[in-house]
């Protein structure tokens, strides 16, 4: 089966690869335009004009990894190019849409909002006074734009329905007969979810439950993260490697393992079987260990898929901004690196292709074994004991 | 540090989002696809039971001609074994017959041969008393005249006479 995946892999790269290279120039020439842009803003607001001067690799590489509420595609004879995307505030029970087009990419104030630039708020929009000075005292709005991050979730979800809606067509459309076009495509991944995943975590009685679910999030995660390998508009943003999508996906798995938890779980958790009676009594510490365990498992699934993707961005423009790093010496010496950054860049992406697919296999497989724990009948306690700890 | 602050909008977008993504592939999607997966598994191990079990039966079916066939075989030649006993008895039924006629008509033969045989000698019998007298007649003619040569040779004619 993973031989299969493998192959199927190999030949997604195959494509990826072609993709990436014609990707990484357009990358190039993004990163290029965000130098001069960098610093032609901040040439006016600081005074030290050889400082300013300088590419901040840094600050380049936070900017394409965190959200945003305009999404940026290139810059254009020094203006940046960009989508605007819509504003939506809750302020103090007032519903607020704009369009963030009208901030003029964080430069201006709109109706008495505007993007704070820096300090413990930054990026984020705060209220403004009459002069147009920030207003300190007043709340930050509550923010429910859709932000790029949002947008490049609709677009992933809207991939992912297009897909297995059709490839669902397709199975009650032709019963019973060999897997055909795009059904070719998810049923090797299907059948990897079931039998290598679901099936052995969960166990043949009661795998069918958490199909649905399992198989969700190991697409979403998977498509989400090859989305986010390609450089430009569509893809490109660090979705899966946002704290508060993985946050989500780790609650979801948190609630259903807590929901379909049964006796002899719980009373692994209060009262664990094995163990001598005095970690128990007086001081409960195996119950407050469980309990922690409890908590730290969607912790770690949570951190596990932010910290991997994200990683992956950050070296890549890392690899990137090399050139201009380099650039900034001497163009020369800018050009001189460029193959070995772009020879690097395309061994990451190759890399991230293959972090992509065992990040979304890592997170269905250890939801499932979580599911495993609820659902297990402890028969005998001692031979089963504990389960594999991550 | 933003890059691990949690947004309220993002979170709120995203647990909505997933959450109808989850209802609407779990309905329209997962079910189904699963449905028809495991629909599509057994009725492939059905199909390939059934060609194991007609392999079977082909190989049972040819057991069975086998078989037949050896029956079939016996059976002719018994029914062969058969005819050449039949055909050998009919010939020696044939040829007791026949030499029993044989026999019958040799003996017929035999028993006419001595009746000619018994009617040729009282045939010759009576021809030779015949030409006797004739002879007695003329050597009587001659030796009548002589009583006593007449008497011997009476006599001795007599005992010439018996022949048989």
């Amino acid at each position: 089966m993973i031989r299969k995946l493998l192959k199927n892999l190999k030949l997604t790269s195959a494509f990826f690869g072609v993709f990436l290279t014609l990707a990484l120039s357009v990358q190039a020439t993004e990163v290029d335009t965000l130098m001069h842009r960098d610093s032609a803003t901040s040439a006016e607001k600081v005074d030290s004009a050889a400082s300013a001067q300088e590419f901040n690799a840094g600050e380049m590489i936070i900017e394409h990894i965190i959200d945003s509420h305009e999404w940026h595609i290139c810059n254009w004879h020094g203006e940046p190019v960009s989508i605007p995307l819509p504003v939506i505030l809750l302020d103090e029970g007032k519903l607020v849409v704009f369009s963030s087009g009208h901030f003029k990419h964080g430069e201006e104030a709109y109706q008495g909002y505007k993007l704070e630039e820096d300090g413990p708020n930054k990026g984020k929009i705060v209220k403004v006074k009459e002069d147009g000075t920030i207003n300190e005292e007043a709340k930050v709005p509550l923010d429910f734009s859709i932000t790029k991050a949002v947008l490049s979730l609709f677009i992933g979800v809207a991939l992912i329905l297009i897909i297995f809606l059709s490839a669902a067509k397709r199975y009650t459309a032709n019963p019973n007969r060999a897997p055909k076009g795009i059904q070719s495509v998810v049923e090797p991944l299907i059948l990897f979810v079931r039998d290598d995943i679901a099936i052995p975590a969960i166990g043949k009685a009661k795998y069918m439950k958490y199909m649905p679910y399992l198989l969700t999030i190991f697409f979403f995660i998977f498509i989400n993260n090859l989305l986010g390998l390609i450089p430009f508009f569509p893809g490109g943003v660090n979705l899966t490697g946002n704290l508060a999508i993985t946050m989500v996906m780790a609650i979801f798995t948190f609630l259903i393992t807590t929901f379909s938890g049964n006796r002899s779980y719980w009373v692994h958790i209060v009262n664990t079987p094995g163990v001598p009676w005095w970690l128990k009594i007086p001081i409960p510490l195996m119950p407050i260990v469980e309990i922690i365990g409890l908590i730290t498992k969607p912790f770690v699934l949570m951190v596990r898929l932010f910290a991997n993707i994200t990683a992956g961005h950050i070296i890549l423009l890392g690899f990137m901004s090399l050139i201009f790093i380099f650039g900034g010496m001497a163009a020369w010496i800018g050009f001189a690196v460029s193959p070995v950054s772009i020879l690097f860049g395309v061994f990451m992406s190759l890399l991230e292709l293959l972090v992509a697919f065992i990040q979304a296999y890592v997170f269905a497989l250890l939801s499932a074994i979580y599911f495993g724990m609820a659902v297990e009948e402890h028969h005998n306690e001692h031979a089963e004991g504990h389960e594999i700890q991550h | 540090m933003e890059l691990v602050k949690v947004d309220i909008g993002l979170l709120f977008w995203m647990t909505l989002t997933f959450g109808i993504l989850l209802f609407i592939l779990g309905k329209y999607a997962w079910k189904p696809i699963m449905k028809m997966l495991h629909e599509r598994e057994e009725s492939i191990d059905k199909a390939l039971n059934a060609a194991e079990d007609a392999k079977k039966e082909m190989l049972k079916l040819k057991a069975g001609n086998e078989q037949l066939l050896l029956e079939a075989k016996e059976e002719r030649d018994a029914l062969l074994r058969d005819a050449r006993k039949v055909k050998e008895s009919i010939i020696e039924e044939a040829r007791a017959k026949a030499n029993e006629e044989a026999n019958r008509i040799i003996e017929n033969a035999r028993e006419s041969i001595q009746y000619e045989k018994l009617a040729a000698i009282n045939d010759l019998k009576n021809q030779i008393a015949s030409i006797s007298i004739e002879i007695a007649e003329k050597l009587l003619g001659q030796e009548l005249s002589n009583k006593e040569k007449q008497k011997e040779l009476t006599e001795k004619l007599l005992k010439e006479v018996k022949i048989n």
